[in-house]
């Protein structure tokens, strides 16, 4: 074997390829336990009420049937939440949205307990309801909780009435900055509600083995954060519980907080049995969660010269009945409200409204799609007043390694300036911008739009442990779950460089609460780069005791050993002179010394705020993350008979610091791309008064293979980032964050008009075209 | 009722009910696991299995509509060297993440290439375009069936 292990920078297939290929490859959904029951849930029908009674007699008569809870099996002061604590395992006492589980059964089958759940009456109070976020922040609007300001918080929320929390953020002085402007842009936009969708609905199984202890399988992206909402919402000490997890079919956002685990192991604990609850396509679009719909009034000013001065943004953000992840999502979107851009003077503030429709939480941007949407049209319109080419604008603009970010934070690696360039060359950007008539082709108008974004990888806790096992090979245990992304795959691939060991000789432990060091989950696009670290530390650690171990071995100095690719220790300048892992970990167990373990936890703890630069309340987050960067050019095709619009072609760079895998990272930035298109042009749910009118796949349309580009380029840019593992940044979440501005800005470059709301179907595209018609004619 | 089944060339005698689904009976009475229930309304493509043939879906076809016909699932299909081309394929393009979708995308794209060894890039979209991904972004998993397509030609062409 040669000198040189290349397991980072390699692009080797996902580890669990051949279980996925094959079919073999296990979901909650296939998992089957002894004696297992299944559940089905009861919903609300309505969007606000006070529930009078629960009748569960007939139902719990009916052969088969095992048990049955509702809201009289939950202690009123047991509450869950990422930030505020305001929501029960299940409905308590009110009902809060259309969909919401009041009730759930276990029986022998899962027909058997769907028939059950059909005959358990509840007997409601109906309230009226607070359904749109404008009009529930209004004073005489109909309280979703009776008393949201007792709830309690982990941070300063301001939360009262229908206000469920406020975040305000400036920077320099915006009221004066607005009459040093030569040019202003200011509007309103709307964002929808969509649908994460992952393939696989949400599921569990939970086991009550003989001492009540529960053992808890679910679709989740953090094991960790499962636990901790069972436990809170149904009053079990964490010793209780164990949360494991099987392969996960995607995630995006929607199962990293709780969705049917607490009901679950609230009917199992009730039961003494297991069971298996996994929800319908349509009850997981109605109970679960959705990225929130924004309204936001946005104004950006700037000088002839192209320098952006100042900017105010007022967000008011659709929370739905509950708080989950909406404060981190509204302050969040407001510190990377700018864009990587210097603005000096920045107002940002907004609210989160509680309503009665289902919540509103995590998904793959955590806000920044939203907010992009708005900030890149302006700066779009700023260059277009300014006349100078959107590009150049930018560039006059974008933050450079020694700026802070808005509020005062460092950037140390920043590759966007690159983005630019790569995005701006492959599209051939002036030329094709340039191009007159041949744009157009029959009724078909071709457009070009640009827009650049940034997105952090980081936040909270992570830890990794990394075991010698007997033999000399290894076994990492991080606790982050691989939802689909590949996680397991690059995190043994950093695990193996560290060790110079071929990637065979290191298994990745599954996800468990009762082994694995804490992780706080797979959110936030974190996992390569927290627990990556604490996977690089802990492996040192590892290298320093098998050279401990082998010093006394070889009779040598520890200073004098080192780390030989293969799974060796040897001395310096000594070819022969060498011990394999397998000997050094054989006297470690049996002789002396004790096992090789090496660790390492740690919690992202740069400052977001700076108090000499920023002024901050109702941040629920002090430390944010590490900034990556990306840019992207759209080619857009807009049918001016129909509205349609289509992007054949697309160019997407991302600053990644570095990729450990470069088919997984160009694997997040398509599938970010695709999403980001039916973010943009289709997707869209839809309310009926409080019910949701499309929870179907047929109603609620994603991209298919058919609108997919013909031509997708993704460009990965590596700028090193020196706190990184190996110079790795983060890449989950940030390709979403351009996507639906770039197509607005190129279907502005090809018909003329900017869209305000999102998706830009053909019927908005058509009631445009129609009034710039009447305009000029 | 007693519905006899040929599932990947074999015969199961199972006992079914009239509105149990070839999705239903599959996984949960005979454990071929392989095929998923992403929304049981025929629109995602995740229970995809070969019918006589050709790419069906499970959560719409009946199992007793199914009984006497050649019932093929990815545990079965996975012995036949197409398939292994086009697993090989999926893998070495990354043309799946989460892999929930990938056996329903595997059937389709086996009933493909049944039919047409040679199939353009708008093909591969038409034939598949009713299996959805949301993890992808579909393109590499257009490259993997016609790379797989392009190596099954190979083969044949050397003998």
């Amino acid at each position: 074997m040669g000198d040189q292990i290349h397991a980072v920078g390699a692009s080797i297939p996902q580890l669990d390829s051949h279980e996925k290929v094959t079919g073999t490859a296990q979901y909650v959904a296939d998992l089957v336990r002894p004696g297992m029951l299944h559940a089905a849930i009861v919903q609300s029908p309505h969007a606000h009420a006070r529930i009078l009674s629960y009748d569960i007699k007939k139902a719990m008569e009916l052969p088969g049937v095992h048990a049955i809870v509702t809201g009289d099996d939950l202690d009123e002061s047991d509450r869950m939440g990422a930030f505020i604590k305001d929501e029960p395992a299940f409905a308590k006492g009110k009902v809060r949205y259309v969909g919401e589980i009041v009730a759930a059964v276990a029986a022998d089958s899962e027909a058997l307990a769907r028939a059950a759940a059909r005959l358990i009456d509840i007997e409601y109070e109906l309230l009226p309801a607070a359904l749109d976020p404008m009009e529930a922040l209004k004073p005489d609007a109909p309280k979703v909780h009776d008393d949201s300001a007792s709830y309690v918080k982990v941070f300063d929320a301001g939360t009262e009435g229908n206000v469920c929390s406020r975040t305000k953020l400036s920077e320099g002085d915006v009221a004066a900055a607005w009459n040093q402007c030569d040019v202003i842009v200011e509007g309103t936009y709307e964002t929808q509600a969509q649908a994460h969708l992952s393939l696989e609905p949400c599921g569990a199984l939970a086991e009550v083995d003989a001492q009540g202890r529960v053992t808890l399988w679910s679709a989740n992206q953090s094991v960790f954060r499962v636990q901790a909402n069972v436990c809170e919402s149904l009053g079990l000490p964490m010793t209780r519980l164990r949360c494991q997890t099987p392969r996960i079919g995607a995630g995006f956002g929607n199962k990293m907080e709780a969705h049917v685990q607490p009901v679950l192991v609230c009917l199992a604990l009730k039961a003494k049995k297991t069971v298996r609850l996994i929800l319908s396509r349509e009850e997981d679009f109605e109970t679960v969660r959705a990225r929130h719909p924004f309204r936001i009034r946005m104004k950006t000013g700037a000088t002839s010269d192209g320098k952006l001065l100042a900017r105010e943004v007022e967000l008011v953000l659709d929370g739905g009945a509950y708080g989950d992840d909406s404060p981190g999502v509204l302050g969040y979107a407001l510190l990377m409200n700018v864009g990587p851009y210097n603005i000096p003077n920045v107002l940002a503030h907004g609210r989160v409204a509680y309503t009665n429709k289902m919540r509103f939480g995590a998904f793959r941007g955590f806000g920044v799609p939203q907010v992009t949407f708005a900030s890149e049209q302006q700066i779009d319109e700023l260059a277009k007043k300014l006349g100078i080419d959107p590009i150049a604008l930018r560039r006059i603009n974008i933050k450079g390694r020694d700026d802070k970010w808005f509020c005062g934070q460092e950037i140390a690696s920043n590759g966007l300036e690159e983005c630019l360039n790569k995005v701006e060359e492959a599209s051939d950007w002036r030329a094709v911008r340039a191009g007159g008539q041949e744009r157009a082709r029959g009724d078909v108008r071709i457009g070009y739009g640009v827009a650049t974004s940034a997105h952090i990888g980081g936040l909270l806790a992570s830890g990794a442990i990394v075991r010698v096992l007997e033999d000399g090979s290894v076994l990492l245990n991080t606790g982050a779950v691989d939802i689909g992304q590949g996680s397991n795959t690059v995190l043994t691939q950093m695990c193996a460089e560290a060790l110079k060991l071929p990637i065979e000789k290191v298994a990745i432990a599954s996800p468990d609460t009762d082994g694995s060091p804490y992780n706080w989950g797979t959110t936030a696009s974190r996992v390569t780069f927290m627990a990556g670290r604490s996977v690089v530390k802990a492996a040192a650690e590892v290298e320093e005791k098998l050279k401990q171990q082998a010093s006394a071995m070889l009779e040598c100095s520890a200073d004098d050993l080192e780390l030989r690719a293969g799974g060796r220790i040897g001395v310096k300048g000594a070819p022969g002179m060498e011990l394999p892992f397998g000997a050094i970990s054989g006297r470690a167990h049996w002789a002396a010394g004790g096992p090789i373990i090496g660790s390492h936890s740690w919690v992202f703890d740069q400052k977001t705020v700076d108090p000499k630069r920023a002024i901050a309340t109702g941040l629920p987050f002090q430390q944010i993350g590490i900034f990556s960067f990306t840019a992207i050019v759209v080619e857009v095709e807009v049918d001016l008979l129909t509205g349609k619009v289509r992007v054949p072609r697309a160019w997407s760079a991302v600053d990644v610091g570095r990729a450990i895998n470069p088919q997984l990272v160009k694997g997040q930035i398509e599938g970010a791309f695709v999403q980001g298109l039916g973010f943009a042009l289709t997707e869209e749910l839809v309310w009926d008064g409080g019910k949701l009118a499309n929870p179907t796949l047929m109603d609620y349309k994603i991209p298919t293979f058919v609108e997919l580009p013909d031509d997708l380029n993704t460009f990965i840019v590596e700028s090193n980032e020196a706190s990184g593992p190996f110079g790795a940044k983060s890449v989950g979440e940030i390709g979403m964050n351009g996507v639906a501005a770039a197509i607005s800005n190129g279907i502005a470059n090809a018909v003329g008009f900017y869209s305000p709301r999102l998706p830009i179907t053909g019927e908005r595209v058509m009631e445009s075209l129609n009034q710039s018609w009447q305009a000029t004619s | 009722m007693s519905v006899e089944l040929l599932i990947n060339g074999k015969a199961f005698n199972v006992d079914a009910g009239i509105g149990d689904t070839l999705l239903s009976v599959l996984r949960e009475k005979l454990d071929f696991k392989s095929a998923k229930r992403g929304c049981n309304q025929g629109v995602c493509g995740a229970c995809t299995v070969s019918v006589d043939g050709w790419p069906m879906r499970g959560c719409l076809s009946l199992a007793v509509g199914c009984a006497g016909k050649d019932i093929r699932t990815l545990e079965g299909l996975s012995a036949t060297r197409r398939m292994q081309f086009l697993q090989e394929a999926f893998v070495n393009f990354g043309a799946f993440q989460c892999g929930f979708c990938t056996p329903g995308m595997l059937v389709a794209a086996d009933a493909l290439l049944a039919r047409e060894l040679n199939p353009s890039h708008e093909d591969v979209k038409v034939a598949m375009s009713g299996n959805l991904c949301r993890c992808t972004g579909y393109l590499p998993i257009v490259a993997a069936v016609r790379n797989a397509a392009e190596r099954i030609r190979k083969e044949a062409a050397r003998g």
